[in-house]
């Protein structure tokens, strides 16, 4: 019987300090993002550019959010965008409504979200594959409907308006503000993550998505740990959510809605799943796409549809895993 | 008050007609290749908006409606051929996303062939209202109910006395055995998205003058006939028809008893009860795992 | 003494009973088998000891203690471990990891210190994989150990399981037919490995239709028979027992 092993090679490798380093995603790819953080304004020619960063930072943060469910976990939402528009309203009730402070209302819609998302989570999750889709799918209309049509409180269709995001008399605002923010809020995003796969915690997540019986005999409450990733997605999700309301100045109904869904998870699956890096570069990608595209306004979503067929039938894994796979085999050769 | 009541039974009875065949689109695809179609509703959509386009060329209502439902049936098998066949055994994320661009695709291409505008499809036998114990009911409602039951009638044959329609049945209990008797799995599939792509044009089609027709339409109908599916019992076909009956008098009820803003969410509440309490939908059966 | 104990346990599926009213004990220290004829119920009584499967009727004792209709990750605490029939390897991670989810119950996975990787968490997860590599080269799987999980040959991945089930440090272990699939060096193999688990004084029980494996290894053995007890004793008086023969080969003519 033949190994697929190279048993020639030596088990550990020794390697320089820096080199080892910067092959780890703690450090490596960490410092990456943040040295491409830093630098990316330099390339961004005017406020139209910076609105794009800055709406591909947020949209990262939920999809680094959401990789941890659907790629690490191997579970699905297609309501996630639910989430991220109920932090957004908090957001925008609490300040505006009721004249909270910005960091009150952005910890409160969040909390709010987790405690929303911790209910749903235990009889949700029980479920599977096609039947988890459509039950988070259904959720998360229930949800956008609800927005849409409770006028009194949300402003109905037309959505609320929000005033800037002031911390103590200190007025966040203008682009390139917005622009450090984010990127800020998205490395200690992906810190975390990067935390928590490389833990027990992490293990038991992609245990369990491996085969949960298996998961179960070693001890792992499975159950627990899929209601843990789901309320740590929802409540990054909202996070971004209520920045993206102060930053946007408004909120619509169409930001919770079932098509915001998709394109997260669209954006989870193109990037690639269980890498977190990967879940920023679909972020990115998709959100900058749409930009490009404006020129062929008309037939965006013929393209956008074609493109999530394509890469999910020729790059199955999604774009950043597949060019890294890439990369190794050319090592090896 | 009974009138009423009779009057949101009528219209829930036609809309859950309509359910029901796009329940039957669902559950037909998924016996054939567990794959949850997410596309399903835009050939409903495809259906009536071709026949609005084919009459409005001038095409007698007699041609243009199997002709719309050939386009629908064709778009259904080029569906297959090229987004589900190559997908072949990927997850359930991977062949989720796949339907849903899908279905994405088919509504762009929908907005660039057709336009933005809902559109009138002329009433099949006019629009007089006929008084049924106090109600009315709409002619095409007649319509609705008399095709979709004959449809129902037909599928029901098509499955129970045919080799193919029994092959097919066989697939959805047991791939492999099916592929050790002969039975030629991608061509049962193929013919699923076809069967599945024609049913739902004709319910697209005969609902169209009576709810309009527009290239966004395949959304919410798709998800409640999928709603119907569910509840039914994702597979069995009796189960899709009570399904859909059910969903379309719960909706038409809601409506009319607590609030209709909210008559949408009334299908989504469904399917998260089903799914919470009744997994296995009314008529659908256990399945075990072995370990 | 008893470490597990078994009392008229059954188990009804639909109109069959898989297993009917099957008592039987455990002796700790012992490696204990259970064999039958296909379909006999065998892994039928793992399942249920392992709490995949909740009893109809009867109750399952371990240490004293009732573990009947106890889910199976409560009862990785209590010290019972098991392999499978199926493989239930996780494959989207590499040999090491699988075998260190094992270590979960051992180690530091609180929420918070996991999610801001406090230095405990980190002091604890260098030890588990030191541990955890020890398990790998103990079970002969030692140069896999960075490999991807789904890369390991079959009877590597057997063998994996095991180690991760040790890693759980169990007071018992139930291995399900841990030989199948194995050609004759590999079992032997598999049966060495067996003999240094149970010299470190975890009971074991064995799973199995390699009789040869069975009659060489066993203390006691337990034989089934359409999920009833058919008879039990040591290897010597099972080999002569002539209605295991029968059942196994069919009665003389």
């Amino acid at each position: 019987m033949t190994s697929d092993v190279d048993v020639s090679m030596p088990r550990v490798r020794r390697r320089s300090g820096l080199v080892c380093a910067l092959m780890k995603p703690r450090t490596g790819g960490l410092g990456l993002l943040a040295a491409i953080i830093t630098l990316l304004p330099l390339a961004l020619p005017n406020a139209y550019a910076y609105d794009i960063a800055i709406n591909a930072g947020l949209n990262a943060i939920v999809c680094v959010g959401l990789n941890l469910l659907i790629g690490y976990a191997g579970q699905i939402s297609l309501g996630h965008a639910a989430f991220f528009g109920l932090g957004a309203y908090a957001s925008g009730i609490l300040t505006t409504r009721y004249d909270w402070p910005a960091l009150a209302a952005l910890a409160t819609g969040a909390v709010l979200v987790g405690v929303l998302a911790f209910l749903v989570a235990r009889p949700i999750l029980r479920l599977k594959g096609h039947y988890l889709a459509m039950a988070t799918l259904g959720l998360g209309v229930i949800i956008s409907i609800v927005l849409n049509t409770e006028s009194w409180i949300t402003g109905g269709p037309d959505g609320l308006m929000l005033n800037d995001f002031t911390v103590m008399g200190w007025k966040l605002s203008g682009d390139t503000t917005w622009y450090w923010t984010v990127g800020v809020v998205l490395l200690v995003s992906v810190w975390l993550s990067l935390n928590l796969i490389d833990s027990p915690v992490g293990r038991a997540l992609r245990a369990l998505h491996g085969t949960e019986i298996g998961a179960q005999v070693v001890g792992v409450d499975t159950a627990h740990y899929k209601v843990l990733v789901f309320v740590v997605s929802a409540v990054m999700a909202a996070v971004a959510g209520s920045l993206f309301a102060h930053y946007a100045g408004m909120v619509t109904p169409g930001k919770a809605g079932f098509m915001k869904s998709v394109e997260l998870v669209t954006m989870v699956v193109f990037g690639g799943m269980a890498s977190t890096f990967g879940a920023i570069v679909g972020a990115v990608s998709l959100t900058v796409l749409p930009q490009l595209l404006v020129a062929f306004e008309d037939y965006e979503p013929m393209i956008l549809g074609a493109i999530m067929i394509g890469t999910m039938v020729f790059m199955r894994r999604g774009l950043f895993v597949s060019l890294l796979d890439l990369l190794k085999t050319r090592r090896r050769a | 008050m009974a009138s009423a009541f009779l009057q949101y039974l009528f219209s829930g009875i036609t809309l859950g007609a309509i359910y029901a065949l796009a329940g039957l689109g669902f559950s037909i695809i998924y016996n054939a290749s567990h794959v949850i179609n997410f596309a399903q509703g835009e050939f409903l959509m495809i259906g009536g908006m071709a026949t609005v386009s084919l009459v409005g060329m001038g095409v007698p209502l007699e041609l243009a409606i199997p002709l719309a439902v050939l386009v629908s049936a064709l778009v259904g098998l080029a569906l297959a051929r090229f987004a589900v066949v190559p997908a072949k055994d990927a997850s359930v994320v991977t062949v989720i996303i796949i339907t849903i661009g899908a279905s994405i695709f088919l509504r762009g291409l929908a907005q660039v062939v057709w336009d933005k505008e809902f559109h009138a499809l002329p009433a099949f036998s006019g629009t007089t209202p006929i008084n049924v114990l106090g109600a009315t009911m709409l002619p095409q409602s007649l319509w609705v109910l008399g095709v979709s039951l004959t449809v129902i009638l037909g599928l029901g044959w098509f499955f129970g006395r045919t080799m193919a329609g029994k092959a097919m049945l066989a697939v959805s209990y047991s791939k492999l055995g099916a592929q050790l008797v002969g039975v030629p799995i991608r061509r049962v599939l193929l013919t699923s998205f076809v069967l599945s792509a024609g049913l739902g044009a004709i319910g697209g089609i005969v609902v169209a003058p009576i709810t309009f027709t527009s290239y966004e339409t395949g959304i919410m109908l798709g998800l409640k006939g999928f709603s119907a599916a569910v509840l039914g019992g994702l597979g069995n076909g009796l189960g899709a028809v009570l399904g859909g009956l059910v969903v379309g008098i719960a909706e038409a009820m809601s409506a009319g008893y607590l609030s209709s803003a909210y008559k949408d969410a009334t299908a989504f509440v469904i399917i998260l009860a089903v799914l919470f309490f009744l997994p296995n939908g009314l008529l659908g059966h256990k399945g075990s795992d072995r370990v | 003494m008893t470490l597990l104990r078994v009392d008229h346990l059954s188990k009804q599926f639909g109109g069959i009973a898989a297993v009917d009213e099957l008592s039987f004990e455990v002796e700790a220290g012992t490696i204990h088998s259970i064999i039958g004829p296909n379909g006999a119920g065998k892994t039928t009584v793992l399942n249920l000891i392992t709490g995949v499967y909740t009893p109809s009727r009867g109750a399952i004792y371990l240490d004293g203690t009732t573990v009947s209709g106890k889910p199976p990750h409560e009862l990785a605490a209590h010290g019972l471990s098991r392999t499978f029939q199926n493989l239930q390897i996780f494959t989207t991670m590499t040999a090491l990891e699988n075998v260190m989810v094992g270590r979960h119950l051992r180690l530091d996975r609180r929420f918070l210190p996991s999610l801001f990787r406090f230095p405990g968490v980190v002091k604890h997860d260098a030890a588990a994989r030191e541990h955890c590599m020890g398990l790998m080269e103990f079970v002969g799987c030692g140069r896999y150990v960075d490999a991807d999980a789904a890369s390991l040959p079959y009877g590597a991945l057997k063998r994996l399981e095991i180690a991760r089930a040790l890693a759980t440090e169990p007071k018992i272990l139930l291995l399900d037919e841990p030989a199948a699939g194995l050609n004759a060096t590999e079992s032997r193999e598999v049966d060495a490995v067996i003999k240094k688990i149970a010299a470190q004084g975890i009971t074991v029980i064995l799973v199995e239709h390699d009789m040869k494996m069975v009659m060489g290894i066993s203390d006691r053995i337990l034989v089934l028979n359409y999920g009833r007890k058919l008879t039990e004793g040591t290897p010597a008086e099972i080999a002569a027992h002539p209605e295991v023969i029968s059942a196994y080969l069919g009665a003389a003519a």
